[in-house]
């Protein structure tokens, strides 16, 4: 049996591949994202995902509203006022103009009264992946990327993925019989199709801004930290990185981010975990549960004897 | 991170800072009082706020797509499988009446818990498509396999209970086949109920393994749960079909599944913390409170109103829609617990805070 939890050398090789390619991974850099969205049309156009409602939500410019199994890609907008700059006691020359980057000589913590967060937000890959573990056909499968992707001529749509992924990424499709792959589960696949022809996938090839980047997990995970160490030494202190420490309830997850505040506040679980970590004590308690019922039953036939 | 900088996350984050939520805890927190305070509830009144951030309140887990079709099938499964089990230990004691009761049972309960588990599916004509693998790290694999199994011993049971009165009747075509089935009932019905036990309690396997809160933080305590439930409706099922005198092991197993599911529901929700909360509201929160009187009624119903048949049939519904309001009432809270982010979030905050969390 494959590993349930904990961290993981190579995830395509304990599901069985043999001599796989290194594994692949996005980084999402949310500190450079400019909320573009050219990521979720790169993504709905490539894989043929289907419109999947055009409403306004209410929620900043956010119409497109979480991940789904017609949205791979979801950019999250968040508006939010920050404590308000201690007024200037003295005034300020405001100087000559120069060549700077607006703000670039400003005390980060005083440039404005609000920010922006703004993050693209997608399939984790996750080293342990729970819709992969509890899916009862097989359609779901590691890649020799060690990726995730579901199978859509195998999928029959049971839809016990969509409960036990601990992002709420993956979802049944909904819309009229006779679309494509209605009823059947669906979620970002890491463009395989992209990746078998040696590309890169098309939210990553179509950020403008490399907030999106794609490449060997390991790689990614040196960029990772050293742009976690230069954002705090510039004095971002609340920056985090989210997803790529292979200790974590997932055994770190293939797509990782660098967070400007708390997950929650993106709409991230602050501490996922892989159901299946606790499935074997879980088997036991039903086996237990299971052997109670026999024992009972035998109890009540007897009873009635004495 | 600081004392400080936590209470500006709280309040800077307009991505929802769900204050009205407050007032359900403290409803929930004065319902436990009254219910009395176990060992682990305390802690649950430790927790100082329900304070979150959530993104525009948006649920961070998905709640399953199933509907109805599932929790029919929790209730329908259990009975068939505590139905097998009766209609064996009958058949073994000499009680034919409760023996067809059992056996009937199960072939009906199974039957319809097979459609209802292919009409849930989103592709049902590939339903199929289950026996590609088996995983035993998917419940719903595992279950397929157990039903694989189970089922057609227990439609065959069944099916020989109901042929044996016309079996002579038969065309004559028939008749050999017919016989061979209704001689063979016997260790085909024992067959059913060694798997049944399986069968019974796997489906709180299949629901605790998931992301929804409520089903998820149930796990030490549901399989208990589901097997004292399916015990309650089968024995349920036996005091209204079979006569008196032979329906004493159908008492006697209602009232065991009957205490067993009550006493180990409270159990399991003492250890819940604020996940227990869907328990308690909405939809789900009167099926449970019907689910613990009808359980109790009938319970009780069964044991002390001695060889009255009325009072066994009325006992006996009672405890079937007792079961039924369990797995619903189980199945609606978990679904609430998944469209409410705080359900996922505050307990993810608070393990992190324990310092239990591996990776934060």
């Amino acid at each position: 049996m494959p590993s349930l939890s904990g961290p993981l050398e190579d995830p395509a090789a304990d599901a069985g591949w043999e001599s796989p390619p290194p594994r692949k991974g996005f980084f999402t850099d949310t500190s450079v994202c400019i909320g573009c969205k050219a990521c979720e049309v790169a993504c709905k156009e490539w894989n043929g995902v289907p419109e999947d409602g055009l409403n306004m939500l209410g929620s900043s410019y956010d119409n497109t509203g979480a991940l789904g199994a017609s949205t791979w890609r979801h950019v999250a907008f968040i508006e939010q006022p920050r404590k308000a700059a201690p007024p200037a006691s003295a005034p300020v020359a405001l100087g000559m103009p120069t060549f700077q980057r607006p703000g670039a000589a400003m005390d980060p913590d005083s440039r404005t009264d609000f920010r922006w967060l703004m993050s693209s937000d997608v399939c984790k890959h996750c080293t342990h992946a729970a819709c992969l573990d509890v899916c009862p056909t097989g359609s779901l499968f590691r890649t020799e990327f060690g990726t995730v992707v579901v199978q859509d001529d195998i999928c029959n749509g049971c839809g016990y993925c969509v409960p036990a992924c601990p992002y709420g990424v993956i979802d049944r499709r909904i819309g009229e019989q006779g679309q494509k792959n209605v009823g059947i589960a669906q979620k970002c696949t890491l463009c395989y199709d992209r990746l078998g022809a040696g590309m890169t996938p098309a939210c990553a090839q179509a950020c403008p801004t490399e907030s999106i980047q794609f490449g060997d997990l390991d790689e990614l995970r040196e960029r990772a930290a050293i742009r976690l160490a230069s954002l705090q030494s510039q004095g971002l202190t609340e920056a985090r990185l989210y997803g790529e420490n292979p200790d974590d309830g997932v055994g770190g997850a293939g797509a990782m981010f660098l967070l400007l505040d708390e997950p929650e506040v993106y709409g991230l679980p602050p501490d996922p975990v892989v159901v299946t970590k606790d499935l074997p004590q879980l088997w036991k308690t039903a086996a237990l549960a299971a052997g109670g019922l026999l024992a009972g039953a035998v109890a009540a036939f007897l009873g009635g004897r004495t | 991170m600081t004392e400080h900088d936590a209470q500006l996350t709280a309040e800077d984050s307009t991505g929802e800072h769900v204050r009205r939520r407050r007032s359900g805890a403290e409803i929930s927190r004065a319902a436990s009082g009254r219910r009395g305070r176990g060992r682990r509830r305390d802690e649950h009144q430790m927790v100082p706020d329900a304070t979150f951030t959530s993104y525009y309140g948006r649920p961070v887990v998905k709640a399953s797509p199933w509907e109805a079709d599932i929790p029919a099938y929790l209730f329908l499964g259990g009975l068939a499988a505590g139905s097998s089990i009766l209609g064996a230990g009958a058949g073994a004691t000499g009680r034919p009446a409760l023996r067809r009761v059992g056996r009937i049972g199960a072939l009906a309960g199974i039957s319809v818990s097979f459609a209802a588990l292919v009409h849930d599916l989103g592709k049902p004509s590939r339903f199929v498509n289950m026996l590609r693998v088996a995983k035993v790290t998917s419940p719903m694999s595992v279950g397929t396999w157990i039903l694989t199994v189970y089922g057609p011993l227990a439609g065959a049971a069944g099916a020989a209970e109901l042929l044996a009165p016309v079996v002579d009747s038969l065309p004559r075509p028939l008749r050999t086949p017919a016989r061979l089935l209704v001689a063979a009932a016997g260790p085909v019905g024992i067959g059913a109920a060694a798997v049944a036990p399986a069968v019974a309690s796997y489906t709180a396997v299949l629901l605790a393994n998931t992301a929804t809160p409520t089903w998820s933080a149930a796990r030490h305590e549901l399989p208990y749960v589901f097997v004292g439930s399916a015990a309650a409706a089968a024995g349920g099922l036996g005091m209204m079909f079979a006569p008196p005198e032979q329906a004493g092991p159908a008492r006697r197993l209602a009232a065991g599944g009957a205490l067993v599911e009550l006493a180990m529901e409270q159990r399991m929700q003492a250890g819940m913390g604020i996940t227990a909360e869907p328990l308690h509201q909405g939809s789900a929160g009167r099926l449970m409170r019907a689910s613990k009187i009808l359980t109790a009624a009938g319970a009780l119903g069964g044991l002390f109103a001695g060889r009255s048949r009325a009072a066994g049939v009325a006992s006996g519904a009672a405890l079937l829609a007792g079961s039924a309001c369990t797995r619903f009432g189980i199945f609606h809270a978990g679904q609430a617990s998944a469209r409410d982010p705080r359900y996922t979030v505050v307990p993810q905050r608070e393990r992190i805070e324990r310092g239990e969390s591996a990776g934060a």
